[in-house]
């Protein structure tokens, strides 16, 4: 019985009572050593003499770099274009009723994704050597391959067609993502297939589609740094045509690579609002986009008036 | 419920019956779901679909639109036969776009509503309108406004189906189906995925279009609201019409065995 006798006179009263957070040492050591091996990085990078700040700086805003990214996004905007349509066109052929067109799509799929795409590039680029004329098989289309094939029209090819083969599995987990019922419902209403694809299955398949399909995007942005292998003047090839001159290797790749990163992270940010857009009906409330967040924040602890400063 | 239903097409003038089964044969691989189902339904008349689970009452409401493809039989819709034209003894399958045509006049409304989750209410009834009957924009939404209105939900044209409850959706749906100015309209058991405090509201909405001489086949496991409101009630057990008459009768003074073992285990 000694639980039951409460020792009343040590007790304080119910009031005083408070609570102690648990202490967390393990977080305190694992910041510690991220924090401090960050550090050691961010002094050799800005200390090693080798990553060539200078040269960065002189570089970074160079005409013909400036050139090589306008290059790389219409590369990555034509070819995702393409691969976006095609790959539609692929996914709905895979789920037609009929077996040869069905299987006319299976196979354009398998083949593009089951060779790699610098060896089409490659192809694309030799076309001249497979077909010197190209007729589509019409009398009187005679059209000299080697003026049509340039390096960028051959990128955009090789780029488009095989982005397609992967478009066409993303559209397609899409299409299949929307309930049935969905196009039973349209149907009902006498609305025909091609109009239930248009308005009521494809916009719900983009919930679907849109992730994926920014990671497409941006893994695009820098699959075109592989055109450079044909001499297409985008970015990267515009970077090693100035080092190949100055012998500056490494500063010039750094110019590159920020590049890149820049540009991918606009497309982040631009996924992130095409997503929420399309997320419509999808939840009963959006939540509030981080710029939403931060001037909710603003306003609440806002310095100046000292509104909410008070909590 | 207001005027707006009145017009939507329920005509109880024209000849024939509205809905006419003959034989009617139906598969699913090797199952056969209906066996030669033999069905009338009259122009304005309210007939209920019951039966147990897998009893083709389903299969059957969904032949009278050609949802289903059907393997034997005739469906007769308003005097022409659904999904096949008939030359001779043969029935030719039609082009999707005339199936799409002749569904504009029968409209349907399902278990799981299917309203358009990316649509707002006001949107997901003026989409077929728009789409089929080539409608402007603002004559559908006058009409959809004044449909709503009529099922109770002039406050939630601008909600999306998410928002809204079970029943709030149901009855959006039967306003879509209803946009679409119907001369039948098919319920697929209605209040089935229904918490049971929202099931009224919907039979009511279905009470008051029975009351203005729409013709209904509603598929339910509300035996009350098949008393109430079914001019005829039909009880189908694996795939055979087993029992039908008026619902009174059926419900109250089942004739066969098997229906009055069905009605002892719902009631």
């Amino acid at each position: 019985m000694t639980l039951m006798t409460e020792p009343k006179k040590t007790s304080p009263a119910t009031d005083e009572y408070s609570i102690v957070k648990a202490r967390h040492p393990g977080r305190w050591i694992s910041a510690a050593v991220i924090v401090f091996l960050g550090l050691l990085l961010a002094r050799s990078v800005v200390t090693n003499p080798n990553f060539g700040w200078e040269t960065v700086g002189m570089y970074i805003r160079d005409v013909s770099i400036v050139r090589g990214i306008g290059i790389t996004l219409e590369l990555t905007a034509i070819c995702m274009l393409i691969g976006i349509v095609l790959g539609v066109v692929l996914a709905v052929m895979r789920i037609s009723a009929n077996p040869v067109v069905r299987t006319a799509a299976f196979a354009y799929v398998n083949f593009f994704r089951g060779t790699p795409v610098l060896v089409q590039l490659l192809f694309w680029y030799n076309l001249a050597a497979l077909y010197p004329s190209i007729t589509f098989g019409i009398p009187g289309v005679d059209l000299d391959a080697n003026r049509i094939i340039t390096p960028l029209t051959a990128a955009i090819l090789g780029l488009g067609l095989n982005q397609a083969a992967y478009m066409s599995e993303i559209v397609r987990a899409g299409i299949l993502s929307v309930e049935h019922g969905q196009s039973e419902a349209a149907g009902a209403l006498g609305i025909n297939r091609l109009q239930t694809m248009r308005r009521i299955i494809l916009p719900q398949a983009m919930r679907v589609i849109i992730p994926p399909t920014g990671n497409e995007t941006i893994g695009m942005l820098k699959t075109t740094a592989l055109v450079s292998v044909i001499s297409v003047p985008e970015l990267l090839y515009s970077a090693q045509i100035i080092y190949a001159r100055n012998f500056e290797t490494i500063p010039l790749l750094m110019v590159a690579s920020i590049w890149y990163i820049v540009v991918t992270s606009i497309l982040s940010i631009g996924q992130y609002y095409l997503e929420r857009h399309y997320a419509k009906g999808g939840q009963r409330s959006l939540p509030a986009t981080p710029w939403q967040q931060l001037k909710r924040f603003v306003r609440v602890h806002d310095p100046l008036t000292g509104k909410g400063a008070k909590k | 419920m207001s005027a707006t239903i009145l017009e939507t097409g329920a005509t109880a003038t024209a000849p024939g019956p509205m809905i006419k089964a003959d034989a009617i044969r139906k598969n699913y691989g090797r199952l056969e779901v209906l066996k030669g189902i033999d069905l009338r339904v009259e122009r304005g008349e309210v007939v209920c679909l019951i039966g147990p689970s897998g009893s083709g009452k389903s299969t059957l409401l969904r032949c009278i639109n050609h949802l289903e493809t059907i393997e034997g039989g005739r469906m007769w819709v308003d005097g022409s036969v659904m999904g096949y034209d008939l030359r001779g003894t043969k029935l030719h399958e039609q082009p999707h776009a005339k199936i799409c045509r002749s569904r504009v006049e029968i409209g349907m409304v399902f278990q799981h509503f299917n309203l358009f989750p990316h649509m707002s209410v006001l949107e997901n009834l003026i989409e077929a309108p728009r789409l089929v009957l080539k409608e402007k924009r603002s004559t559908a939404t006058a009409r959809a406004l004044a449909l709503l209105e009529s099922v109770g939900l002039a406050d939630k044209a601008k909600a999306y189906p998410r928002q809204l409850s079970g029943g709030q959706q149901q009855r959006v749906a039967i306003a879509r189906a209803l946009c679409m100015r119907p001369k039948v309209m098919l319920f697929d058991e209605p209040t089935s995925a229904l918490d049971p405090e929202l099931v009224g509201e919907v039979l009511k909405v279905m009470k008051d279009l029975a009351a203005t001489g729409m013709t209904m086949v509603v598929v339910t496991h509300e035996m009350n609201f098949a008393r109430d409101v079914a001019d005829r009630v039909v009880f189908m057990d694996d795939g055979h019409v087993v029992e039908q008459g008026p619902a009174q009768d059926v419900i109250g003074n089942p004739q066969h065995e098997r229906t009055r073992a069905f009605l002892a285990s719902v009631l």
